[in-house]
């Protein structure tokens, strides 16, 4: 692979925390890059880490109360390293984001015009009235209707969907190389999700832009993304691309995600696919594999040693000691998602 | 045909809202003439967009609000016209699991304190015995008997929603309320909570009304499905049925809005423009006609009757306007 391409290259990123139980690893070895104009997914359930790392690009934690380490970089620089006075350049402007609920992450005491016009005067300097119709042009590309009124209202006035949007219009105000997106549609209907899908897809092919969408809705990563990254307690456990992930998933956890999913096409006779037990929790975690108490393919030795992330293939790394024979036992062919 | 454990007959419920002008009342129409059946044994569900009046539809038939209008028969007699005091034995029957376990258990108390709690209400057996029987219940969710003393911030939020699933059926009910049982758990919790309903439907020969808004899910656990839009039932059918052949415009574009897991199949959307309208301003006409592809001028004007398409599928929609008129009772 081509190392230049790399719009963003998160290497053995550790997060962890100092918190009333002492300190605590959110994320550990964290490893993904992502390319231009590529779409990565990163999936989990709750408390997998997704969401610490992705803020942890733009260094969005208390730093009283954070360390990193490993690197993340971003055009050959270490952004871990860099000083505050340049990430504030990169942060909303090169890099920006857009979080899961726009009511709180929006101000609503200040127009949503005010609050894109901030964004463009702090980056980019223009004039003020050249400032408002950029705010109205982004507005209109996310597909907000009448946007020069819409421009004059407060959050409160918009619904969930046109929040969003607006929440998108302000991250892409600055048109930055690469895009978080934090569970852009979790808090929205199957309805306006589509529609969000649909304009943060439009707005790629147009700019190019790297987008990392994380969220814990498999279905959204399909419709959605190139690559998946899949994240257990903290670790990457699963890299591949999106149709590597559906037809041929090779941890354990991931194949049990994937068939406790009730879909669109699966048998309603069935019973649903149940991974046992619970997601341990931080301050114990398993001195082996992270999984291994929870794994119906365990054996002695996940119990006692950690595995690594390994390349399966070119295209597909696994963090599991039984990857192998998993893949021969599930066969050739590969089990569907359905299965 | 069976008779209905349940019949739901022109459920209405509007709530009063704060008007601007002086003498005006201004109120909110929630739920809007919503008729339907629940067999024994069968789970309904009801799906539908945030603000359409499905969790609504779930509270107002169990009197969890009070009705505005319409009839609930349950063996026989109009639950809506009984006093409260009449009604309270038969809430033993009607019971419901609600989306967030963690804000419907009591904190300070102990989960077997909340368990025990509906036999108090309803004055029944002595102390032992209500213990037995929670002890029972609880082992049947999955839990062991020291779990009896713990309180609710103890456990995950799957096993909160065992608990709540626990407390629903400790007076051996016959019908349950599912209001989005799974929407607030990780996927793999909610294969785990959805295999425990149905089996538990099995063992106790419950029926469901399951409010949801992801499809995948419904679509798995009911057996007939109503679809919701602005307080009204636009569409209900079984769920092979309604799945296979959606038959109103917003339950087409509402199928084909939901993600596919397989990254191979492109399907078509139907991306409706626009906004749901605010209960507020309910539309003239038909309720969708705001954002209907197939809008037609009639559609502006009068609002649909229901039409049985076939004898079990109906929709409210103008389109089928050949197909025979319901019967009012819309059974």
């Amino acid at each position: 692979m081509d190392n230049n391409k790399h719009l963003l290259d998160i290497r053995g990123l550790k997060v962890s925390f100092w918190t009333e139980k002492g300190r605590l690893t959110a994320v550990e070895d964290a490893t993904f890059s992502i390319k231009k104009g590529e779409t990565i997914g990163v999936v989990g359930e709750s408390g997998c880490g997704k969401s610490v790392t992705s803020e942890s690009i733009l260094q969005l934690h208390d730093e009283q109360l954070t360390d990193y380490e490993g690197q993340i970089l971003y055009k050959d620089r270490n952004l871990l390293d860099e000083p505050e006075r340049k990430l504030r350049k990169i942060r909303g402007n090169e890099i920006s984001m857009i979080f899961q609920d726009p009511m709180s992450s929006l101000n609503p005491v200040f127009t949503i015009g005010n609050q894109l016009v901030e964004s463009l005067m702090l980056h980019r300097k223009p004039s003020k009235k050249a400032a408002y119709e950029k705010a109205i042009d982004v507005l209109r590309q996310t597909g907000i209707p009448s946007p020069e009124k819409r421009i004059h209202d407060y959050p409160h006035q918009l619904s969930g969907g046109m929040r969003q949007r607006v929440m998108i219009a302000l991250a892409i105000s600055c048109e930055p190389e690469l895009l978080i997106a934090d569970e852009p549609t979790t808090a929205l209907d199957v309805t306006t999700q589509a529609q969000i899908l649909d304009v943060l897809n439009e707005l790629q092919e147009k700019t190019a832009m790297g987008i990392m969408m994380i969220t814990h809705d498999l279905a959204v990563v399909a419709e959605t993304c190139d690559r998946v990254v899949v994240m257990y307690l903290g670790q990457v456990i699963e890299e591949t691309t999106v149709d590597q992930l559906f037809e041929n998933a090779l941890h354990p956890y991931t194949i049990g995600l994937l068939k406790s999913m009730p879909s669109m096409e699966s048998d309603r006779s069935d019973q649903l696919f149940e991974i046992e037990g619970t997601v341990p929790a931080l301050e114990n975690i398993p001195t082996g594999c992270r999984f291994a108490d929870r794994c119906p393919f365990a054996t002695n030795k996940c119990l006692q040693e950690a595995p690594v992330l390994e390349n399966a293939t070119v295209s597909h790394k696994v963090r599991c000691w039984n990857y192998e024979e998993i893949a021969l036992e599930r066969g050739n062919g590969y089990a569907t998602t359905t299965s | 045909m069976p008779q209905p454990l349940l019949k739901v007959e022109h459920l209405k419920k509007t709530f009063p809202v704060e008007s601007s002008g002086w003498f005006k009342k201004n109120e909110v129409k929630a739920v809007h003439d919503v008729s339907f059946d629940i067999y024994e044994g069968e789970t309904f569900g009801i799906v539908g967009e945030s603000g359409c009046g499905k969790s609504t539809t779930g509270r107002t038939l169990l009197r969890l609000t009070e009705p505005s209008g319409g009839k609930v028969i349950y063996q026989d007699q109009d639950i809506f016209s009984l006093k409260e005091k009449n009604f309270r034995p038969i809430r033993e029957d009607l019971q419901m699991i609600f989306q967030d376990p963690l804000a419907s258990l009591d904190p300070k108390k102990r989960i077997g304190y909340s368990l025990e709690e509906p036999f108090i209400i309803q004055k029944k057996g002595t102390k032992k015995e209500r213990k037995e029987m929670v002890l029972k219940m609880l082992e049947r969710v999955g839990f062991s008997e020291e779990h009896y003393h713990r309180f609710p911030h103890e456990f995950s939020g799957g096993q909160r929603q065992r608990i709540g699933i626990a407390r629903a059926l400790v007076l051996n009910p016959k019908f349950i309320v599912c209001d989005e049982p799974v929407s607030a758990l990780d996927v793999s919790i909610q294969s785990q909570i959805l295999n425990l309903l149905k089996e538990l439907q099995q063992d106790f020969g419950l029926s469901y009304l399951f409010i949801g808004h992801d499809l995948s899910v419904v679509r798995y656990i009911a057996n007939r499905i109503g679809v919701m839009y602005l307080g009204e039932m636009v569409e209900q059918a079984p769920t092979e049925e309604l799945f296979e052949n959606p038959l109103h415009p917003y339950t087409k574009s509402l199928l084909s809005a939901v993600p596919v897991p397989n990254p191979k199949v492109k399907r078509e959307r139907i991306v409706l423009k626009g906004e749901v309208p605010s209960p507020l301003d309910m539309p003239k006409g038909c309720v969708f006609h705001t954002r209907c592809p197939l809008a037609m001028d009639i559609c502006k004007e009068i609002k649909p009757p229901t039409y049985k398409v076939k004898e079990n599928h109906r929709v409210q929609c103008h389109l089928y306007e050949h197909s025979e008129v319901s019967e009012a009772d819309g059974a």
